[in-house]
């Protein structure tokens, strides 16, 4: 039996969710088609669509179907670019935190490279927070030129949450849009869309327990954004393509369950969060926790994110024994090819190369269990010694 | 065991990695990246350290059922490869990076890792034998001839050899890649890699010329008189003919090689082929393939020059640090830098990096070509 404490790279699917799924997959029916099966899975769609839009304190007609949270963070991000540039050829700038996933990143760094814009990385405090002031300042160097501020809800790698609220004030005092990716925050936070005051939300199902594949981005409906995928226009002409009946049902029951359970759940990770920091921390290898950290609370960092730094030892080294030893977790940075490279966002909360290297990631899920910690507490010591060895020839 | 398979990407360590999950062993496959461009594809289809094959090796790895991972040794391999490279060839001389990977990467970065991490091997999928000899293991020519790799492990010491695991060694190239059909490896069918693998393309002087710069000389003859001239000579090699286009030609119109490089004048020698003969050959930089011959005592051996070159029937006698190989035959373009590597037979007595050559009865040049 293996011990899974990877959730915030995907969680298993909610098993009602899983049989609700296989249920609509038996029925034909094309969304846009105007028969009895199209209407039939027309219905499907739009039902999914308020039920998602109500779970998160948005209006239906917000909600824009995607295939996740890569298409949702570049539609969003290039899609406002490009719409705002156009409407007055001043706006370049894009404002974006330098812990973002790399999905805005990228992104961004494309627009740079190839569509003249130019970025501002809004910086971070060693414990991985955004400082409002810092977009303030951005914004106030010059506001007729911003296109764009983009700022995610949680990060994935520490778990450490942004008052994106208050970033979103600072933007509209100028009338600039506001995005955030809400990846990891929808259904693990309370997330309100009307209330959060942003213009532009992404979310995907597989990290609440829902489908791979699917996902949305909230829209404010006065909001333009000029579309990545051209077609048939299903999606408010922002976005195309034959909707996937199932994979939205799928998100939207998924993100109605968890926005449901998430007060008791919130409270019952955040005490296994604890214990396995509290833990790791005893096991006096000098580990310690990345990112703000305060026992008890799940406002500020992720209920379910235990991210540890271990000193002396490569990500990479810890992983491989800790899945020998049956647990499968990550180093929370990207890979190339296959070989881990120190986070972006450890390096941009100002930890050196070599320590960055040293991290390990554990998120806690729905299926999570205090049996799981005690595993992974158990096991630490001799993977920590192992991966010191081999840091030392290697 | 616990072994570590290194999983290159191609055919061989897919069918060794297989042989080794056969015999028993709890097996892990590792890629190595080694470029430190990790998004490189494959140019011309000849690498063996690109993202196609990382994949190739993943694939298999999945097949297999055993786990995979990628460990990046690529600012290891760079320093101790790809620079090392570089600097021989800068002081005229010809390396081998081959034996210098297998000595310092896979026997050494990959091997300290995985023993650090609890294995108890590597396993290769190199063509060469290991045979329990009388004194512990010993490292042997493969069965198959052609694919013999045991002259690139012949930099391989003792404590290596121990926890070393070759399994492809009694087969053939066209048996491995049989038994890879069956297995029903994607890469069955793909393409042996030749050409040294940070240089995709094979353009050697190419890709010096872009790390060292144009550096035109004179190349002269024998006699000391200019016949041409040439962009730098670390781009030349002992025995070399191919790439220079004399414009005179000699006077007995008979082709000529490079005789020497001298880095210090930047010329390069040409000469007559009967003038490059060389039946001396003194080597530094001592490997062991196990217990170290006499010193002092003149062992017969047959030695062998290049990765494919023919076993030359000699003897060896090592004084200090020094090892003097006489052939009983000469031999044409041997170039410093190279390995000499030593057998008993089929057995890998061990390796020398060349640093002089000679004839018999004048003394043995030194290494001129030494900066």
């Amino acid at each position: 039996m293996s011990v899974y404490l990877d959730h915030a790279a995907t969680t298993p699917v909610f098993p009602e969710v899983a049989a609700a799924m296989a249920a609509q997959r038996e029925h034909v029916g094309n969304a846009s088609s105007l028969h009895t099966a199209g209407r039939a899975a027309r219905r499907v769609v739009e039902e999914s669509r308020e039920r998602l839009a109500g779970a998160l304190g948005a209006r239906p007609s917000e909600v824009v179907f995607t295939s996740g949270g890569t298409e949702s963070d570049n539609l969003a991000v290039a899609g406002v670019f490009r719409a705002r540039r156009e409407a007055d050829p001043r706006r370049v700038r894009l404002l974006v935190s330098a812990i973002e996933h790399h999905a805005v990143l990228d992104c961004v760094q494309a627009l740079v490279d190839r569509e003249g814009a130019h970025v501002e990385w809004l910086p971070c405090d060693s414990d991985g927070v955004v400082q409002v002031e810092h977009v303030r300042a951005a914004i106030e160097r010059d506001p007729q030129s911003v296109a764009l501020v983009s700022v995610m809800w949680a990060n994935n790698e520490v778990g450490t949450v942004q008052d994106v609220a208050a970033m979103a004030a600072e933007a509209h005092a100028h009338g600039i849009p506001m995005h955030s990716d809400a990846v990891q925050a929808v259904g693990h936070l309370p997330v309100d869309f009307a209330a959060s005051d942003v213009d532009l939300l992404t979310l995907t199902g597989h990290k609440v327990g829902g489908p791979i594949g699917s996902g949305a981005l909230l829209v404010r409906r006065e909001q333009q954004v000029i579309p990545l995928v051209h077609g048939g226009g299903q999606e408010r002409q922002i976005r195309s393509g034959t909707l996937d009946t199932v994979g939205v049902l799928g998100l939207s029951l998924a993100t109605e369950l968890a926005v449901q359970r998430l007060a008791a759940e919130g409270e019952r990770l955040c005490r296994l969060r604890d214990e396995l920091i509290e833990g790791a921390v005893r096991l006096g290898y000098g580990i310690r926790p990345g990112g703000v950290w305060t026992p008890g609370d799940w406002a500020g960092r992720l209920a379910g994110n235990a991210h540890l730094l271990v000193p002396g030892c490569e990500g990479d080294s810890l992983l491989y024994l800790l899945d020998a030893a049956g647990i499968e977790c990550s180093t929370g940075s990207a890979c190339q090819a296959g070989v881990p490279q120190p986070s972006h966002v450890l390096l941009a909360m100002g930890l050196s190369d070599r320590d960055a290297r040293g991290a390990l990631r554990l998120t806690l899920g729905h299926t999570s269990d205090a049996g799981d910690v005690q595993a992974v507490l158990a096991a630490l010591p001799a993977a920590v010694e192992r991966a010191r060895r081999a840091a030392g020839v290697a | 065991m616990r072994v570590v398979a290194a999983m290159s990407g191609g055919v061989d360590s897919a069918v060794a990695a297989a042989r080794l999950l056969d015999a028993g062993h709890e097996v892990v496959g590792v890629h190595l990246a080694l470029s430190e461009d990790a998004r490189a594809v494959r140019e011309k289809a000849r690498g063996c350290c690109t993202l196609e094959d990382s994949a190739d090796a993943r694939r298999v790895a999945d097949r297999l059922g055993i786990p995979f991972y990628v460990w990046d040794l690529s600012a290891r391999f760079r320093t101790d490869v790809v620079e090392d490279f570089v600097a021989e060839y800068a002081a005229g001389r010809t390396p081998n990076p081959c034996l210098r990977c297998n000595e310092r990467i896979k026997f050494a970065g990959l091997l300290d890792k995985a023993v650090a991490l609890g294995f108890d091997a590597v396993g290769t999928g190199h063509y060469a034998r290991i045979v329990q000899g009388p004194t512990g293991r010993e490292l042997h020519r493969a069965v198959d001839a052609d694919k013999d790799q045991s002259y690139v492990l012949g930099v391989l010491d003792a404590d290596q050899l121990a926890r070393a695991f070759f399994p492809l060694g009694d087969s053939t190239k066209a048996e491995v890649r049989e038994e890879a059909a069956d297995r029903g490896f994607a890469v069955a069918r793909k393409p042996d890699s030749h050409d040294i693998c940070f240089i995709p393309d094979g353009d050697t002087r190419g890709w010096l010329a872009g790390r060292l710069g144009e550096r035109p000389g004179d190349v002269v003859d024998e006699a000391g008189a200019v016949v041409g001239s040439h962009r730098g000579a670390y781009g030349f090699t002992v025995g070399q003919r191919k790439g220079l286009s004399l414009p005179r030609p000699a006077s007995d119109g008979r082709p000529r090689y490079v005789q020497s490089v001298d880095v210090r004048t930047n010329t390069v020698v040409v000469a007559p082929g009967e003038l490059l003969g060389v039946d001396v050959i003194t080597g530094e930089h001592l490997r062991w393939c196990g217990s170290p011959p006499p010193v002092g005592e003149s062992v017969p051996v047959s030695a062998q020059v290049r990765a494919h070159g023919e076993p030359l029937p000699g003897v060896a006698t090592v004084v200090e640090d020094v090892v003097r190989v006489t052939l009983d035959a000469a031999i044409r373009g041997v170039a410093t830098g190279q390995s000499v590597v030593l057998y008993a037979a089929t057995r890998v007595i061990g390796s020398a990096t060349i640093t002089a050559t000679g004839r018999r009865g004048s003394s043995v040049a030194g290494d001129h070509r030494r900066v």
